[in-house]
């Protein structure tokens, strides 16, 4: 019997441990929302959001999101409607069928900074710079994957040929990425004082990046706690009635 | 037979109703006091684990319909939008995709029980049939769920799987336009597997109460595999396996909100976060975990028909172990021999085959999947029938209840 119940038990484990295909190593990372009570940090939040809008936007769009959400971030109801505002969105249809642009309200998606995808490849050298909200979701281990490539536009070994029109990066699966190195040292300059080495940015804009693919990371994971130590009191006492309502049989 | 049946309810309102519509008394008879083998251990309690998993689908699921968009322009956005913005929506759509999940470990656990204990063979072989026709079910519709966020694993999985049906000569190619509603995957596909899909696990809630009406005709199988001989082997379903299903609900309950709150895409895909593309084809399509045993036998044949035939013969072969098996004991416990091979060469075989499914066919991968697959038929169409009749058996007790006496004498013993 309890030889089944090993077998079985390896069993499960084997099929649900099976490995992911080989991809260039990144290194891991420490974040704050890492562990069952991870966080998101907002300060890192708020300088994250800060080198996206004002580097990565340029390319990639975040359409999943819309500006009210910033106030998970910290930022004020009065910061997003002026962040909204900024953004032409188009509007209403006058009786003419003429469309008028209007400026964005919180409740509006973020806007891309191209009409279309293929306005986006022509400005990028045929290579389409994909979609933000979910990128951290869309690759394995997202945020150290991700760090890994905003800091991983280093010298290519001796003899190694960058085709043209493409950049060397450590981290990207075939090392030529069409992304030019979009952070450096001092890219930004960050409204709260810390110091913007390019491994700062990174790190705050894949704090950005992850609470935006995973807003509800919080709740879920503060919820999860609670959930779970209930269940396990309730596992307990149920087990109790077991053994008592089972006492007169065994 | 008509008139008013004699309910023996007390309250009289529940009277009144089960006069003419007896299912109090049904219930009660069922699931109160239905004598049940006092021997259970809690490999008897993923029945009722896989039951709770339905519910859990089926509700999770009519509500995700809610909010769902099945067009190929707004799927992948309104799971998005389902994730971000609906009112626990996360919940709803994590629960949901890991709850397929758990729908697999556990019925595959319950499967793997019935194969240790032998309670395939007479007279239970019908309700065996209908557990595997419940697995194909389960196959169709998780398949056919797992398309509708529209993302790159949904489309090529579903690309690659559909096609699977052109292997056949003559008739394929035309089955798979049909199935696909046009020349490719596209916008017709994805309406008719969201309607599929929302209309299987129905279907499935029918055959699972054949399954149980079944059950209750011939009575559970047990640990010792020896038919029930009299009330003294037997227990009432209530309050007995009512609380011991419980402890069960509530540790199936912790795994589950385990993967749910702490690692809610660790058994997913992440290429399915990116959305469909024909044009791109992902590195390596793989299935969901829980079909990946079955993807290495298709791909361990190099003929294509030939693989299919035996990707479905896999499974068909479960129905026909009934016959296949000749042994005279049920319980492997007593089956000395037979035992490793069904306890631990066919799990081991089995993992094998999803490590297997997981790796492009290339190298160590290829042998290893041939001879996974060659012992998996191997184990069925030869072990079973060979062993059954070689084998000698150790002695079975003579009742569930002497057995169960003896256990306790000996612990007690042991004790002292
Ligand atoms: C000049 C335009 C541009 C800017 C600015 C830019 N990117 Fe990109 N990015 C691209 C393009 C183009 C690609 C597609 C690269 C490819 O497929 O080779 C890309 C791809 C990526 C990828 C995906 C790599 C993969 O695995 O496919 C990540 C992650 C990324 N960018 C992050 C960022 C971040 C973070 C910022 C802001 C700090 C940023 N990018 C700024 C153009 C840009
Ligand atoms: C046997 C029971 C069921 C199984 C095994 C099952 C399985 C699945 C799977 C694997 C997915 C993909 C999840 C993902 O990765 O996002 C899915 C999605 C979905 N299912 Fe089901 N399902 C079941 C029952 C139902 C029912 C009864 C409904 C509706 C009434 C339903 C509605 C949906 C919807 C709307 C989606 C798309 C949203 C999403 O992808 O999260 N499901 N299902």
């Amino acid at each position: 019997m309890r030889i089944a119940r090993i077998a079985l038990m390896g069993a499960l484990l084997g099929a649900l441990v099976h490995t992911a295909p080989a991809r260039a190593e990144v290194a891991a990372q420490s974040w704050s929302f890492d562990g069952p009570f991870g966080t998101y940090d907002r300060a890192s939040l708020q300088r994250g959001y800060q080198v996206y809008s004002e580097v990565c936007s340029n390319c990639h769009s975040l359409k999943y999101l819309s500006y009210r959400n910033l106030e998970d971030i910290g930022l004020s109801e009065t910061q997003v409607k002026a962040i909204a505002a900024a953004a032409t969105v188009p509007g209403d249809m006058d009786e003419n069928g003429t469309v008028h642009d209007r400026g964005g309200l919180p409740s509006d998606h973020f806007q891309p900074p191209f009409p279309n995808d293929n306005a986006a490849r022509f400005a990028n050298n045929g290579a389409l710079p994909p979609d933000q909200s979910s990128l951290v979701n869309a690759r394995d281990d997202g945020p150290d994957y991700i760090y890994g490539v905003l800091t991983g536009y280093v010298t290519p070994p001796a003899g190694y040929i960058v085709p043209d029109g493409m950049n060397y990066n450590a981290a990207f699966p075939g090392h030529n990425i069409a992304m030019p190195q979009p952070l450096q040292d001092d890219q930004v300059t960050y409204t709260d004082g810390t110091k913007a080495t390019l491994q700062q940015e990174s790190h705050d804009v894949v704090t950005f990046l992850t609470w935006a693919a995973n807003p509800e990371l919080e709740q879920r994971k503060r919820m999860g706690v609670h959930v779970i130590f209930f269940l396990i009191l309730l596992t307990g006492v149920v087990y109790a009635l077991k053994r008592k309502i089972w006492a007169a049989v065994h | 037979m008509s008139g008013l049946f004699k309910s023996e309810i007390k309250n009289p309102v529940i009277n009144w109703i089960d006069c003419r519509l007896p299912l109090f008394t049904m219930m009660s008879k069922e699931y109160g006091s239905f004598p049940t083998p006092k021997n259970f251990n809690y490999f008897w309690n993923f029945g009722a684990l896989a039951m709770v998993n339905l519910v859990i689908m089926i509700l999770t699921g009519v509500f995700l319909a809610m909010n769902y968009t099945p067009n190929t322009t707004m799927a992948f956005a309104s799971v998005q939008h389902i994730m971000r913005d609906v009112n626990y929506g996360w919940l709803l759509r994590y629960a949901h995709a890991n709850g397929a999940s758990m729908f697999f470990i556990v019925v595959y656990i319950h499967i793997f029980r019935g194969l240790y204990y032998g309670s395939y063979k007479a007279p239970r072989e019908l309700l065996w049939q209908l557990g595997v026709v419940i697995m194909l079910l389960m196959m169709a519709t998780a398949f056919m769920g797992y398309v509708l966020p529209w993302g790159q694993m949904s489309f090529w999985g579903a690309k690659v799987i559909t096609s699977l049906f052109s292997a056949f000569p003559v008739v394929g190619q035309p089955i798979v336009t049909w199935l696909w509603g046009g020349f490719s995957v596209d916008n017709p596909t994805l309406n008719r597997f969201f309607s599929l899909h929302y209309l299987l696990p129905f279907v499935l809630v029918g055959v699972i109460f054949l399954h149980i009406v079944a059950l209750h005709i011939t009575g559970s199988n047990n640990p010792l595999g020896v038919e029930v001989k009299g009330p003294a082997d037997t227990l009432p379903f209530h309050p007995y396996y009512t609380v011991k299903d419980s402890v069960g609900i509530c540790v199936f309950l912790i795994v589950f909100s385990v993967l749910i709150f702490f690692a809610p895409n660790y058994l997913g895909h992440v290429d399915n976060y990116i959305p469909a593309n024909p044009l791109s084809t992902p590195a390596d399509i793989v299935p969901e975990w829980y079909f990946l045993p079955f993807y290495a036998i298709l791909r361990s044949v190099p003929n294509k028909l030939l693989g299919v035939l035996m990707m479905f013969s896999s499974i068909g072969v479960l129905l026909v172990i009934p016959w296949l098996d000749t042994s005279k004991v049920r319980s492997s416990r007593f089956r000395p021999v037979y035992r490793p091979f069904v306890a631990f060469v066919l799990p081991i075989c089995l993992v094998t085959l999803g490590e297997v499914g997981a790796h492009s066919p290339v190298g160590i991968w290829v042998i290893l999947g041939r001879v996974a697959t060659a012992y998996y038929f191997f184990h069925f169409l030869v072990l079973m029938p060979v062993l059954g009749k070689l084998e000698t058996t150790l002695p079975l007790p003579e009742s569930i209840s002497e057995a169960v006496l003896k256990a306790k004498t000996l612990k007690k013993a042991e004790a002292v």
